[in-house]
């Protein structure tokens, strides 16, 4: 035996009273809950208590001088609870909503299948006069009553894309979240989708007591467990309605996109995607039906061009290939390069202009044979261990735009575009290639692909001289002032060789020979660049980017108009409007915003 | 000579117990979840159905154990507790994510919670361990590694964010104390616990006084000589850190939902609407109830879904409702008489592992049982543990059931030991 193994089992009657002591507590607790307390009890069996949500106020959206985009109006709801709703007088009632015996049974049906015990929506989105009438005769309809919900109303038809539109959950949307039941709105593209939880606001409750007749006879328990709906924060955004409005106004009739931004804080000011929709389109109950006309149009008015289509930036990509040379070190402003206009090997030049030419020259001519001298001297300078590593330092230039990824802001589905990669040469030239091989990349053609917004965060990037904040909506958010912060990009490159870029891109507009000469806008510096697509499918596409004014810019546009020829035909005049309206406020040549409205792009 | 099949020899109050429970269980699931589309019990896709697959699967791995050799069990104690800290370990790996806690393992379409494995692990490696002949509850080292066995695991849940189920295993002090752990460990738990609500209830500030001041008048009564001082010294310092590390972990370790349940327990918030209203709506449910309830399937606040999650944690609602004072009395002394009735069977052991592994088993049931019953009536905060053997739920059921079946296996065997 081993000395210490002393018996403990008295213990056992320790253990055993605490079990007991435990027990008699927890009756003693029930004893009085369900015996000496009344407060627990509640009203007679007969009567059931209804919860009826209280929705929330939708935020509501305003443009950056605080004009109203988005507000709510009310509708009602008629609800069912399956299980309540016995012994109806079928044939009256669909009198009464004015549907059919068999559409009646449809809705029943879909409302059990849900849930028999919890509330759903029977017909949605009943307009003030008809709930008037409905609502006096539903008492004969047991499981039947009313709620009060909310849509969206749009004072100006302008935006839809930015501003998206909402739409009924799905089923998935409501797995993801249990704050959404059957029949609940949700955010389905755009400011709507992105800002979703904050727009949305609580939900609250009302539970009234209801007796066998269907009426609501008082607030359960005095209203102590109702809970009041929270209103979802309003939001302000960074867009300019008036210039908004204009933007769309000058691209009805034309395929194509405008993207405004302010270089200081990245906001969007205007955001412009042709064909467009009226968002009052996708209000209400016919919904649906509208939205799968836009959806099966062959001009594609859902689709925001402005953040998913994508195009060569053909000439306004020079100004970066003109910045990575600068900073390579290979040449300076100065360094002249010939051009032998349409003879010049190996890319022709579309411009007539005197030769040598130097930067400013370059850039007011849009000069390709100057560009490509530029680009091969990167690609050779002897600060690099071999091409490949000179390409290297192009890309990583390159990128630092903005440019072959998704915006990382709160627009959403932003395509990345494409800036090709060394890799992708390896495989498909077998390891064997040079500036030669890819020399069409020197004038913004080849591989590149950009978005009008990237294009427009470039034009940003070049007026505030080596940096961009990433472009995004929102301005302020629920009243806090600047709320939403989004990251500032530095781009590696020094500040000087922007600034004789920019010489060169206001003399596109100043100069004798500049590609924009006939957008200049007395009174405004501004500083842009021409660009003609080569589109394989049709005419060639018209792009512009520009900013203004050129010290202290307040607005960087990119315009895109699709199968319109050179980029100083359409795109410039447009773009050189949209900086005067936003600029002046208001538009001192008429002459050419009547040619802009008035005759129409090719088609 | 009682008769020779295992079936004569196993304890027939303990298993009586067990199936009435597991009965009440089922027909409360019924009632907590009854759907007028699909009344029948045996309709698999409501969690009836469900119920009634899961209890035929415990009672046919029940009656697996009873036919499997006794001994196998302490044998394979080791065993079986290191694959249930595998499967904890498992679980923060490729765990899926309900309701804040990664605490489940989902297998195609079962989902397994290792957390209730870890407990009938946690049984058997302690029984095991204190059941060694040359085991000594009085050395250091003893009661380090006893304590290794329960706080393993429970770090580990504790690290799946699950602190409800973490708290289980804090139990087992009543059986270090049962088997011989000082009588002191009781006492310490008992001050470590009313300083825990303390320093939750008033600023840490104030209760460090408090303790300061109780030094002091300590200090002066006491005779003063060198170990003494050092002794209420070194107490002090660990009362002061011990609040310290409470108030950390309320505010660092616990998520908001389980500070705001705590903060209303104890009176500091008044949330009726929030997390209060479970507890509400679960309280007016049972309160409702009165003297002899509203009668089967005729509960008005279980029939509308009032009360949250009432098939599972709030089951205890549907009893109190349904059945009233009269029914929570008998469901509360059915649950006694199992914990009495285990302790009972568990001193005539003569194996010293049956008779720590029945106080083991009793222990679980028993904090479950006070926690989640006093959690829906508002006397603890609302800690996500199910009522064993009536809470909906495949993985506690399935190792509650192979915890009394082991024992019942245990107590049948037990003349055969020497």
């Amino acid at each position: 035996m081993i000395k210490n193994k002393i018996n403990y089992s008295q213990r056992q009657y320790v253990i055993g009273s605490i079990f007991i002591l435990v027990a008699i507590i927890l009756l003693i607790k029930l004893f009085i809950i369900q015996i000496v307390d009344d407060s627990y009890k509640h009203s007679s069996e007969n009567n059931t208590l209804r919860y009826v949500t209280q929705y929330p106020q939708r935020g509501k959206i305003y443009d950056r001088n605080g004009k109203l985009l988005v507000y709510n109006d009310a509708v009602y709801d008629l609800m069912i609870i399956p299980s309540q709703a016995k012994n109806i007088d079928t044939s009256s009632f669909c009198k009464l909503l004015n549907i059919n015996n068999s559409t009646y049974n449809t809705y029943f049906q879909k409302a059990k299948k849900y849930s028999s015990i919890t509330p759903s929506i029977f017909i949605s989105q009943i307009t003030k006069e008809e709930y008037g009438r409905i609502a006096e005769m539903l008492y004969h309809y047991p499981g039947f009553y009313f709620q009060t919900r909310s849509i969206r109303q749009y004072p100006m038809p302008i935006a839809a894309h930015t501003l998206g539109s909402i739409g009924e959950v799905t089923k998935p949307e409501m797995e993801r979240d249990a704050y959404y039941k059957l029949g609940d709105y949700i955010g389905k593209s755009g400011i709507e989708k992105y800002y979703e939880k904050e727009l949305r606001g609580k939900k609250g409750i009302k539970i009234t007591v209801v007796d066998v007749h269907n009426r609501e006879k008082e607030r359960y328990m005095g209203g102590a467990f109702d809970t009041l709906p929270e209103p979802g924060s309003d939001i302000i955004l960074g867009l300019d309605a008036d210039l908004q409005t204009y933007g769309e106004y000058l691209m009805a009739g034309k395929t194509g996109s405008i993207v405004a931004i302010e270089p200081s804080t990245g906001q969007i000011l205007a955001m412009v995607s042709s064909p467009t929709f009226d968002p009052n389109d996708l209000v209400g109950r016919g919904r649906g039906a509208r939205y799968n006309e836009l959806l099966n149009d062959p001009d594609k008015p859902l689709i925001n061009r402005a953040i998913s289509g994508t195009y060569p930036p053909g000439s306004t990509f020079k100004m970066i290939n003109g910045l990575v040379s600068l900073e390579s070190g290979v040449m300076t402003a100065n360094t002249p390069y010939p051009c032998s206009g349409p003879n010049s090997s190996p890319i022709k030049c579309t411009h007539h202009h005197g030769s040598p030419v130097r930067l400013y020259d370059a850039i007011e001519n849009s000069c390709n044979p100057y560009f490509w001298q530029a680009f091969q001297a990167m690609m050779n300078s002897h600060r690099f261990k071999d091409q490949k590593e000179a390409f290297q330092f192009w890309y990583d230039n390159v990128t630092s735009f903005g440019l072959g990824r998704a915006c990382e802001s709160d627009i959403p589905f932003t395509v990345s575009g494409n800036i090709p990669k060394r890799e992708y040469y390896d495989k498909i030239y077998r390891g064997v290639w040079n500036a030669l091989t890819i020399r069409s990349l020197s004038i913004g053609q080849g591989e590149i692909l950009v978005t009008p917004l990237q294009l427009a965060n470039v034009a940003a990037a070049i007026g505030n001289e080596g940096y961009f904040i990433e472009p995004h909506y929102v301005k302020n958010l629920g009243g806090a002032s600047d709320s939403v912060i989004f990251g500032k990009h530095v781009i590696n490159i020094k500040q000087r060789h922007f600034k004789d870029v920019k010489k060169g891109m206001q003399s596109v507009f100043e100069g004798e020979h500049g590609t924009a000469r006939m957008s200049y806008i007395p009174g405004i510096t501004v500083g842009g660049k021409t660009g003609t697509a080569e589109n394989p499918h049709g005419l060639d596409h018209s792009i512009f980017m520009a900013f203004a004014p050129v010290d202290n810019p307040q607005i960087a546009i990119a315009v895109v108009v699709e199968n319109a020829g050179f980029g100083s035909t359409w795109a410039a005049p447009i773009a050189s409007l949209m900086i005067e309206k936003y600029i002046r406020g208001e538009i001192t040549r008429p002459y050419l915003e009547k040619r802009v409205l008035t005759t129409n792009s090719a088609q | 000579m009682r008769s020779k099949t295992f079936i004569g020899k196993i304890d027939i109050w303990l298993f009586v117990i067990y199936l009435a429970l597991v009965t009440i269980g089922l027909l409360s699931i019924y009632a907590a979840a009854f759907n007028a589309d699909h009344p029948h019990i045996w309709d698999f896709s409501q969690n009836y159905g469900k119920q009634l697959v899961f209890i035929g699967v415990s009672m046919l791995v029940g009656f697996v154990i009873l036919l499997i050799d006794a001994t196998v069990f302490n044998a394979f104690a080791y065993v079986i507790y290191g694959l249930s800290l595998l499967s904890l370990l498992l679980v923060l790996v490729i765990g899926s994510k309900i309701s804040g806690s990664t605490s489940w393992i989902q297998l195609g379409p079962i989902s397994f919670q290792p957390s209730e494995f870890a407990k009938f692990g946690t049984a058997l490696a302690l029984a095991h361990y204190l059941g060694k002949l040359d085991t000594d509850l009085t050395k250091f080292k003893t009661k380090l590694t006893a304590y290794g066995i329960v706080f393993l695991p429970m770090l580990l849940i504790l690290a799946q964010g699950d602190a409800g189920s973490a708290s289980v295993f804090i139990i087992f002090l009543f059986v270090l104390y049962r088997e011989g752990m000082g009588g002191r460990i009781l006492i310490i738990g008992l001050v470590a616990a009313t300083l825990f609500i303390l320093s939750l209830c008033v600023s840490k500030w104030y209760v460090m006084i408090g303790l300061a001041v109780i030094y002091a008048i300590f200090l002066l009564m006491i005779d003063r000589t060198k170990k003494n001082v050092w002794l209420l010294t070194g107490i002090l310092i660990a009362a002061c850190a011990f609040v310290f590390s409470v108030d950390f972990a309320f505010h660092h370790v616990l998520k908001p939902h389980q500070q705001t349940r705590i903060n209303i327990i104890l009176g500091k918030e008044h949330d009726i609407r929030g997390v209060g209203y479970n507890l509400n709506q679960s309280m007016i449910a049972i309160g409702s109830g009165g003297f002899s309830g509203k009668g089967y399937l005729h509960g008005t606040m279980t029939k509308y879904n009032f009360v949250p999650e009432q098939h599972t944690d709030f089951i205890f609602c549907t009893v109190g409702e349904e059945s009233g004072f009269i029914g929570c009395f008998f469901l509360i002394a059915l649950y006694l008489a199992l914990m009495l009735r285990i302790i009972h069977l568990a001193e005539r052991q003569r194996s010293p592992f049956s008779r720590i592994y029945g106080y083991g088993i009793a222990c679980i049931f028993f904090f479950h049982f006070a926690i989640n019953i006093g959690m829906t009536i508002g006397l603890v905060p609302v800690i996500g543990i199910p009522l064993p053997f009536l809470s909906y739920g495949g993985s506690s059921l399935m190792f509650f059931s192979m915890m009394i079946f082991v024992f019942l296996k245990q107590d049948a065997n037990r003349m055969n030991i020497l």
